[in-house]
């Protein structure tokens, strides 16, 4: 009796590990921003037609439920539509004594929209923090025609919103009377039917509103979004997407995923997903 | 055959009894749990223990020996297995973090008194505040940003706003409809209406926000002409077919469990059927229809996907026609995003307890209010 369970112990471990850590090995998860939920999910199915055997799965919740899950190491990468912060270093550092590495693996520009019967083209990045900020309320102030001004913006828990908040508004609160719509679906959707109203989101989404041509400031020249210009980075409202991963499991299967993301085979998905591809010095080779 | 009484007679009724005995037990031991983890979560803000200003002292990386273990302990917030188990370089690199951290803050922050300002405190939670870049002080709730600005008051307004709107729309309604069903319809058509109405318990409250988002929203708006689209108003009215449901089928059974002698007697008085419901049932099955309207509340404080859905700015503003976001609504759309045991996600966890506490309350106040109507209507002191 002993003697067999002297002799099943091992056994029994030994398979435990070996299921534990095939499975492990075989698949990848991915877990983080809803922005970048379609554009991991494209990456993921892509990636496993041209390597059979990975699995990757890709779950949403929003950048700040992605770190939180990476630092209880739950998931193998993060993706995250914003930078982490510090307080979410510290917390990794705690967790598993080491920063998570960040990578860039696409760009996004947010386009900022407006009613197709409204007459204003262009605006400067000031005026827009002046507009979302509640400083203008009239159309007219801007040259458009004499209608008040709704706001539409975002949830607060969005990336989008903080990055708006963070970049255009230049940390300044949003006005007490925007409208918070649950996507950039419903954004879009809210200003195509109103013609007093504005609204940002993603570039890549657009039909049924104007996207304004933004100007840094008065004298510069007033730029329209698109693949371009965001790349070049002479459209001044666009950002980083990341994935952060915690250094150990950076290896193997992981690391070669991430390669894959930021290769021209990661980044053809991004353009057809509707995101803007990194440029050429920051990809993979 | 003696006459056995009590338990012994039954050994499996007396299993049965106990086992529901102990099934109800756990149910208020849970109910105790989920308070204890809320309030547990939540302590660091009653404490004070917490502090959110952006602007806190950075130790140069370069003075972590002259540090004691004690400080380092409480500088970094670790606990001591922690410092412990971390090697000298994980140390390390905390400190830097947060001297990068600090770094990051550009200089507009840096010198704004905002910025020292910890917004965790019961006095910023609760009273308006002059912020930098406002002309008046307000209460502001903007939780995401540089400065994290957490006041109560805009969504306890704006439950509160939603909540009555929702009252006042469904109660009459649904009080009105139960006295026409228990009292005035023909038992045909009662059993026609009856679950007709109690069928609207049944469409998910995400169903009735969507349908109050596309269609309530720009019905109502082209019926008042008012400024914003989604406002509480709208919320309110949806909030309101939510609660019709449960305030109907309570108060019906109120109305319907009153006496058939008291029906009889006003009817044998000369009453008319209007004035015997109005007038002798209505009175008589009072407390019902008031646990009705407690319970038509607690559903209404406490829904959040319909209020999510139609409106969430988080604007100080008693007008109906203005947005409203609620507190059940914050606490959905913001805990995904709060970073975990931080400041935002301890002041979620105390709005929990704050809802938690209200609902009791409500409770609390209605079944004492429904004892003592109770007692008057059966004429006792």
């Amino acid at each position: 009796m002993n003697s067999l369970q002297k002799w099943l112990a091992p056994v029994c471990a030994g398979s435990v590990l070996f299921i534990t850590g095939t499975s492990h090995a075989a698949t990848i998860t991915a877990k983080g921003s809803d922005t970048m939920v379609i554009l991991a999910q494209k990456w993921a199915e892509v990636y496993m037609i041209e390597h059979s055997g990975q699995k990757i799965q890709v779950t949403g919740g929003g950048s700040g439920t992605g770190f939180a899950a990476l630092q209880n190491q739950t998931t193998d990468l993060c993706n995250a539509s914003r930078k982490i912060r510090a307080k979410e270093i510290e917390a990794c550092i705690k967790a598993f004594g080491k920063r998570p590495t960040e990578y860039k693996v696409a760009l996004d520009g947010l386009s900022v929209y407006v009613n197709e019967q409204n007459p204003v083209k262009q605006l400067t990045i000031e005026q827009l923090e002046r507009i979302f900020t509640g400083k203008i309320r009239n159309w007219k102030e801007v040259g458009g025609n004499d209608l008040p001004i709704t706001i539409h913006s975002r949830e607060n828990s969005s990336g989008t919103y903080e990055f708006f908040k963070e970049n255009v508004l230049k940390g300044k609160d949003f006005a007490a009377s925007a409208q918070t719509m649950p996507g950039t679906a419903a954004v879009l959707q809210a200003v195509a039917n109103d013609p007093k109203a504005i609204g940002y989101g993603g570039a890549a989404y657009g039909a049924g509103a104007k996207h304004l041509a933004i100007k840094k400031d008065d004298s510069s020249p007033a730029i329209e979004p698109g693949e371009e210009t965001v790349v070049k980075g002479t459209y001044p409202i666009w950002r980083h997407l990341f994935i952060y991963v915690n250094p150990a499991l950076d290896k193997g299967e992981v690391a070669a995923y991430l390669n894959w993301i930021r290769s021209d085979g990661g980044q053809k998905v991004v353009k057809e997903v509707g995101y803007f591809p990194l440029p050429d010095n920051l990809r993979q080779k | 055959m003696g006459i056995h009484r009590g338990h012994r007679a039954r050994p499996v009724e007396w299993l049965v009894e106990k086992f529901i005995f102990l099934v109800s037990l756990s149910a208020i031991l849970m109910v105790l749990l989920i308070f204890l983890f809320v309030a547990r979560e939540a302590l660091p803000i009653f404490l004070g223990t917490i502090d959110s200003a952006l602007v806190q002292d950075a130790i140069p990386v370069a003075q972590m020996d002259k540090l004691s273990p004690a400080q380092l302990r409480e500088y970094l917030g670790l606990t001591d297995k922690q410092l412990k188990e971390m090697d000298r370089e994980t140390l390390r690199s905390l400190m830097e973090v947060r001297v990068e951290g600090q770094a990051e803050i550009t200089s507009e922050f840096r010198n704004d008194p905002d910025a020292r300002i910890n917004t965790t405190q019961w006095r910023h939670l609760l009273l308006p505040h002059q912020w930098t870049d406002y002309d008046k002080p307000e209460f502001i709730w903007q939780p995401v940003g540089q400065i994290h600005k957490y006041n109560f008051v805009p969504l306890i307004i704006g439950s509160l706003k939603t909540t009555l709107i929702g009252l006042l729309f469904a109660v009459p309604l649904a009080v009105a409809a139960a006295i026409y069903v228990s009292q005035l319809a023909r038992p045909r058509l009662r059993e026609t209406i009856k679950p007709a109405i109690e069928l609207l318990s049944g469409i998910p409250s995400v169903v009735v926000g969507f349908f109050a988002l596309l269609v309530m929203a720009s019905v109502l708006q082209s019926i008042f002409g008012y400024e914003t689209r989604l406002n509480a108003f709208v919320a309110g009215i949806a909030l309101g077919f939510a609660v019709i449901p449960i305030v109907f089928s309570i108060s019906e059974d109120a109305l319907t469990s009153v006496p058939q002698s008291y029906t009889h007697a006003a009817l044998a008085l000369g009453a008319s059927r209007w004035q015997t419901a109005w007038q002798v049932v209505l009175p008589a099955a009072i407390p019902g229809v008031f646990a009705a309207v407690v319970l038509g509340f607690g559903r209404a404080i406490g829904e959040t996907m319909i209020v999510l859905m139609v409106c969430s700015a988080s604007v100080m503003s008693w007008s109906i026609f203005d947005s409203a976001r609620s507190i059940t609504t914050t606490i959905a759309a913001e805990m995904a995003e709060a970073v975990s045991g931080g400041h935002h996600y301890r002041i979620l966890f105390m709005l929990g307890a704050l809802l938690f506490a209200v609902t009791f309350a409500a409770n609390m106040s209605a079944d004492v209010i429904i004892h003592r109507l109770k007692h008057r209507l059966e004429g006792k002191r």
